[in-house]
């Protein structure tokens, strides 16, 4: 079996909110990432999914070390990371990458297409200038551009072609992990179809290691093998992705599912729609115990707003933190609003294997 | 007679380095009642086509001919004057993104009782009473308070919401929603698009539905229409076009999309970019990214025909019927149908 290159232990991530300008005091804490554990294994493509401001981003960032987490430990490739210093990263930055979702946005317009991909090996001190060269042009190859474009700017290129660019930028120190947020949502879906498709064959070339965030769940179903879905800084459910999509466990899941259109009229329009009502509610101020419950279907009085659910077992490797997890699945709206047996003696909740 | 009916649209803008053509060409009609769907990529000219309609290009440097026969008169050509007493009353348009489609220095309310007072003759209390209601019937918890909130205190989902009020405040016979979903979550598009179903159904209006996504479509629309490059590469009632979708342009679309209901090994990519509207190559729009390329295609531009067998499905693609027949065979047997 694999090994874990990436074990993310109840990590958290609080952003203090103050008042006062020059006498700050801390008068709260948006609870960006509250409690996450999960591992990614060596070769493996982990999707996060979930709705805007559910923390996704920022789990990203605590996971590069962009951020320091408020909690909990990181281990990369057996080693932990959570607190080394800026020189002891610098090797460890070697072994990950990202990519960006706006390859407008994450591009520096005044640099030529060559020194943005050649500026990790050159950071990191890879090679004479001449093996530099020869390497970009290699990269370039690599992920569908003409080599001779290596003089250029990113504005010459088109937006597919620049997210090749990240592509190439990311895989220039030949990294072990790549974390992608959000890398096909600003393209379009013939453009989107070609990216995927070349993330998918670096990672068999090359043996990468993805975490893939993304909004759109069609797409993760598409690249993932295991698929973890968040609400409110927390882990609603993670399992492999056909679990996932064919028997989900979460009653936010499964109405996260419904609400995909369906490519297919026939298929779409005779599904039942179960539509959630509201907007997620504000991470400033969470709701109690189990953060789904005021959106949720199921909501039981006096279990899911006192007693938080831990992360049940399913299964294999499927857990979901619900008290009243859905029986079968599809489900129509009257059977998705019927709350069943509650999950008995709290199983094992642990999760890190 | 149709409610709208598009002949022949062309939209072109002069440019420092030449004429882009928009829009160039583009017919449909749609009845009362009914959705219609527009998909395309970004730059296929699905907005402009509406923009043209409502009548919303700047006037410099903008080429249009063709017409647009909304309830027996043409809206293209019409005067300024003539036309704002159409839009927003008998036409209405709701935009992409609803952060920067609402005036941020007005409440909501201020805002919805201005589009029911340029139209109809009444008071301003009773025009709030209206806006009050229409904010209810799109689902804004407690209107008569949230009416006086301004833009900001509104979610993204609230927004678009009454960005719908806004639209529906004149009863509107055609409603015109260009990309409404796109900024949203999935849970909130969900009840966005519900919320469209719904309010057709209690007002019969006609509704023009732009989008990139094709889901969208599928669960929507009753006609389709698929753009490339500024023309109708695809015609069809919805269950038709994605049964049997006849462009190659379609099938990469539909082959390029990953499914939430079935596991797809590869997604079929069509190579290349779209083209430049500065300068659209010779003969048929898609040829240069098209795996069915021949030479009649470098040098004619296909007509948008019907099909042998069924009048209501246009395509515009020389490619001769078997062998659509077969490729289509193929992509649906690799990608809608592998769950069955």
């Amino acid at each position: 079996m694999a090994e874990d290159l990436l074990v993310v232990d109840d990590v958290k991530k609080h952003f203090p909110v103050t008042r006062g300008i020059i006498f700050q005091k801390q008068v709260g804490a948006v609870k960006a990432v509250d409690g996450v554990s999960f591992s990614v294994k060596k070769g493996e493509t982990l999707g996060i999914v979930g709705e805007s401001g559910c923390g996704k981003s920022t789990l990203a960032r605590c996971i590069m070390r962009l951020l320091d987490t408020t909690d909990g430990t990181i281990t990369f490739d057996g080693r932990d990371i959570t607190r080394l210093s800026r020189q002891a990263m610098r090797p460890v930055r070697r072994e990950m990458m990202m990519i960006f979702q706006d390859p407008y946005a994450s591009l520096n317009p005044r640099k030529r297409v060559g020194f943005i991909v050649a500026e990790a090996l050159e950071v990191h001190k890879l090679g004479t200038p001449a093996e530099v060269k020869r390497r970009v042009q290699e990269l370039l190859e690599i992920v569908g551009l003409n080599p001779e474009h290596y003089n250029r700017f990113p504005h010459e290129f088109s937006g597919g072609q620049r997210q090749r660019i990240g592509v190439a930028r990311a895989l220039a120190i030949s990294p072990k992990l790549i974390v992608c947020d959000e890398p096909v949502s600003a393209l379009d879906v013939s453009v989107q179809a070609q990216i995927l498709n070349l993330l998918e064959d670096l990672q068999e070339a090359f043996g990468l290691t993805y975490v893939f965030i993304a909004h759109d769940l069609n797409v993760v179903r598409h690249i993932s093998d295991r698929v973890l879905v968040m609400y409110l800084g927390k882990i609603a459910e993670l399992a492999p992705k056909t679990e996932l999509y064919e028997s989900p466990k979460h009653p936010y899941t499964g109405a996260l599912l419904s609400a995909v259109p369906i490519a297919d009229p026939e298929r779409g329009r005779a599904r039942e729609p179960l539509v959630l009502e509201g907007d997620v509610p504000s991470p400033l101020n969470p709701p109690s115990a189990c953060r789904f419950h005021p959106r949720c279907p199921r909501f039981q009085e006096g279990h899911c707003d006192v007693e938080e659910p831990p992360l049940y077992s399913f299964g294999g490797e499927h857990v979901a933190a619900c008290h009243y997890p859905l029986e079968s699945w599809p489900l129509d709206a009257e059977e998705f609003k019927k709350p069943g047996r509650a999950v008995e003696t709290p199983r094992e909740p642990g999760l890190v294997s | 007679m149709a409610l709208l009916d598009v002949r022949d649209l062309k939209t072109y803008f002069e440019t420092d380095d030449g004429i882009v053509k928009a829009v160039d060409g583009v017919s449909f009609s749609i009845e009362k009642g009914q959705t219609l769907g527009i998909v395309g990529e970004s730059g296929s000219g699905k907005s402009v086509t509406c923009l043209t309609i409502m009548g919303l290009n700047a006037r410099k440097h903008t080429i249009t001919s063709g017409e647009a026969i909304f309830k027996g008169k043409n809206l293209i050509g019409m005067k300024p004057s003539q036309l704002r007493q159409i839009r927003g009353n008998d036409i209405a348009m709701i935009f992409q993104d609803p952060m920067t489609s609402l005036n941020p220095v007005h409440s909501i309310g201020t805002q919805l009782v201005e589009a029911i007072l340029l139209h109809r003759d009444v008071s301003t209390k009773v025009a709030k009473a209206r806006a009050t209601e229409l904010l209810k019937a799109v689902g804004i918890p407690r209107a008569e308070r949230r009416i006086d909130d301004y833009p900001h205190q509104f979610s993204g989902g609230m927004r678009q919401r009454a960005m719908i009020a806004m639209a529906l405040v004149n009863d509107p016979d055609l409603l015109i929603a260009d990309e409404p979903t796109t900024a949203l979550d999935v849970t909130t598009q969900a009840q966005i698009m519900n919320l469209m179903k719904r309010l057709q159904q209690e007002f019969g209006s006609a509704i023009i539905v732009i989008t990139h996504d094709l889901g969208v479509v599928a669960e929507a629309a009753d006609d389709v229409l698929v753009m490339y490059a500024a023309e109708v590469a695809e015609q069809a009632p919805v269950h038709k076009l994605f049964n049997r979708p006849h462009h190659p342009y379609t099938w990469g679309l539909l082959g390029s999309l990953p499914r939430l209901d079935i596991d797809v090994d590869r997604l079929v990519q069509i190579p290349g970019q779209p083209p430049s509207l500065l300068h659209p190559p010779r003969g048929c729009r898609f040829h240069p990214r098209c795996a069915y390329v021949m030479e009649k295609c470098r040098q004619v531009d296909p007509e948008l025909v019907p099909i042998s067998t069924d009048p209501d499905h246009l395509q515009a693609c020389h490619l001769d019927e078997a062998t659509k027949d077969r490729e289509a065979a193929k992509l649906l047997e690799a990608t809608l149908r592998k769950v069955i």
